[in-house]
């Protein structure tokens, strides 16, 4: 069985996010793994050691600094790494998914896995648009994944706790929202023996696609409300807060 | 093309979304601006489709349809929108909305926007991105746009009402789908019911890791409150999934609802903001959750609760 997990290379929401033009200054950013894809990279994993399988995961360089985020796949469980060689921080979803798509025909996967959504999917997530490129079915929001033979059993989730199991016949992609398992933790130590070994394979980028969206602007939020801000040192913050607790009959 | 737009409308055990009434609503004001009606797309079977105060409702109705299967809708909706050619398709950034949205762009070359929460008149989406810490305007090039529309976006009452349904048999094949559905999942049954407390201590990605979880549950203890989270805690496994607040978790409404290392991702806000008194602690002084709390503190989570246990 082969397992395609696509990754995403993002800026980093933990950080400010200034803005140049009407998109994001990519160089003043860090860029980082998206979460959801790392709980794809574990769902794989989890299959892997289940029931057997190849798993390559497969992101699109947009930077020149994909590798560590292949790394720690690799160090996760992933047999092998692919990095698309873009080089275009800007590229929007379906670029990216064409892309991926072209590379992916080659891997011959029975299932493709990509977060469910990344922080930057403005017009759209990965996964749905790579099926659609792939021509194969697509089921999002996934919180596990079992394969018997050519046969996948999804479990999707619903707000409020409700969900749907499905089957489903490979080919297929699949929107990670959570893997069975919370993620493994690879150790910096063995990233970096990994990292000192791994082969990468470096895949030019085909195929053009558009998004088909023109950004006008970017900017932050306006402010429609703002918090009062308590100030003081943390023992004072608290203080205060205890006594607006208090004050309201909260505690 | 027309001028219409399609509302692609969700329901479960019978009952329509909240978002569905909330597109159909804001789809009537853009038809009266470009001159084209605000059509209700129902797909299912065994639903009441006349629900909605569009200006018209088509149904399509195939026992294939009883339950959200992504390939069945997926297939039914590409086969409408391509035949009627709208001028716009809303779909719910949601559980079913996120995997037809951009999968429809993909499909028809149509622009597709997402976490949308403001159309104009122009066709300009106004998105959040970055997990809101950023808002991108945006311009769909082409004659058709899809838009993916944040929950609690727009006024639901506009798109309530009633509006016979057109019934449609399915426009395609649905015989021979990969993607079956099997069975639906209930709520599991929660030690504490989130929804039902009057107070809630809720700890997010800033709690660091399982081990400091303890702290909070003292917190919340001493507060008489019960223990929630946002989603990236239930990830990691630090809490149970009955404990989530938030788009794919519940929804709450306490009197007091503290946050601790919350961001205040979309996500989240959808299910707390209507919370009486919001209080949030976290370093990072441009959170998201700093526009809707009431009150805010950027010091060290862990130095405040401590602090806080001590004088409780």
């Amino acid at each position: 069985m082969n397992i395609v997990v696509a990754v995403k290379h993002i800026p980093s929401i933990a950080d400010d996010l200034p803005v140049k033009g009407a998109n994001v200054d990519f160089d003043s950013v860090d860029f980082v793994l998206n979460w959801f894809d790392v709980q794809s990279i574990e769902q794989a994993a989890l299959i892997k050691e289940a029931v057997g399988a190849t798993v390559t995961v497969i992101g699109v360089d947009l930077i020149g600094e994909l590798d560590g985020s292949l790394h720690l796949a690799l160090a996760m469980g992933a047999d092998k790494a692919v990095k698309i060689t873009a080089d275009d921080p800007a590229a929007d979803s379906h670029q990216q998914a064409k892309w991926l798509s072209e590379a992916i025909k080659g891997l011959a996967p029975d299932l493709i896995f990509a977060g469910v959504q990344a922080a930057n999917d403005i017009d759209g997530q990965i996964g749905p648009i790579l099926a659609a490129y792939l021509e194969m079915p697509y089921i999002g929001g996934v919180s596990a994944v079992d394969v018997n033979g050519g046969t996948a059993t999804i479990s999707k989730e619903f707000a409020g706790g409700v969900g749907a199991k499905y089957e489903a016949a490979l080919p297929l992609v699949v929107g990670v929202q959570a893997s069975s398992k919370p993620p493994r933790y690879a150790p910096v130590s063995k990233v970096r023996q990994v990292a000192q070994t791994a082969v990468i394979e470096k895949v030019a980028p085909t195929g053009e696609a558009s998004a088909g969206i023109v950004v006008k602007k970017m900017s932050p939020p306006a402010m429609t409300g703002h918090a009062d801000m308590i100030e003081g040192s943390s023992k004072e913050v608290a203080a205060k807060i205890v006594e607006l607790l208090k004050s309201k009959g909260l505690a | 093309m027309s001028n219409d737009i399609f509302v692609i409308t969700e329901h479960m055990d019978g009952k329509f979304s909240d978002v569905s009434f909330e597109m159909v609503g804001k789809a009537k004001e853009l038809a009266s601006a470009w001159g084209g009606q605000a059509v209700a797309i129902v797909v299912g079977s065994g639903v009441d489709a006349g629900a909605f105060a569009s200006h018209a409702t088509i149904h399509v109705d195939d026992a294939a349809l009883s339950q959200f299967n992504p390939e069945a809708y997926g297939k039914v909706v590409e086969a409408l929108v391509r035949e009627k050619s709208p001028r716009l398709v809303m779909f719910g950034w949601t559980a079913a909305g996120m995997d037809l949205a951009a999968w429809l762009s993909a499909r028809t070359g149509a622009p597709c926007a997402t976490a949308v929460r403001d159309i104009s008149a122009d066709g300009t989406m106004s998105c959040q991105a970055y997990s809101g810490k950023l808002i991108a305007d945006v311009a769909p090039e082409g004659d058709m746009a899809i838009a993916a529309c944040l929950a609690g976006a727009f006024p639901a009452e506009a798109g309530q009402g009633s509006m016979a349904a057109a019934t449609l048999a399915s426009p395609v094949d649905l015989s021979g789908l990969k993607v079956k559905f099997v069975e639906a999942i209930k709520p599991a049954a929660g030690d504490v019911d989130i929804t039902a407390q009057a107070k809630l201590v809720s700890i997010g990605r800033g709690i660091g890791g399982k081990e400091n979880v303890e702290l909070a549950e003292e917190l919340a203890e001493k507060l008489g409150a019960a223990l929630s989270c946002s989603r990236p805690v239930v990830d990691a496994g630090w809490l149970p999934r009955t404990r989530q607040v938030g788009k794919s978790g519940l929804k709450v409404k306490p009197k007091l609802y503290l946050m601790l290392g919350i961001s205040g991702a979309p996500e989240h806000l959808e299910g707390m903001k209507d919370a009486e008194l919001i209080i949030a602690v976290n370093t990072d002084k441009k959170a998201p959750i700093f526009n809707v709390a009431h009150y805010g503190a950027t010091n060290d989570l862990f130095e405040v609760a401590e602090a806080m246990l001590e004088l409780l």
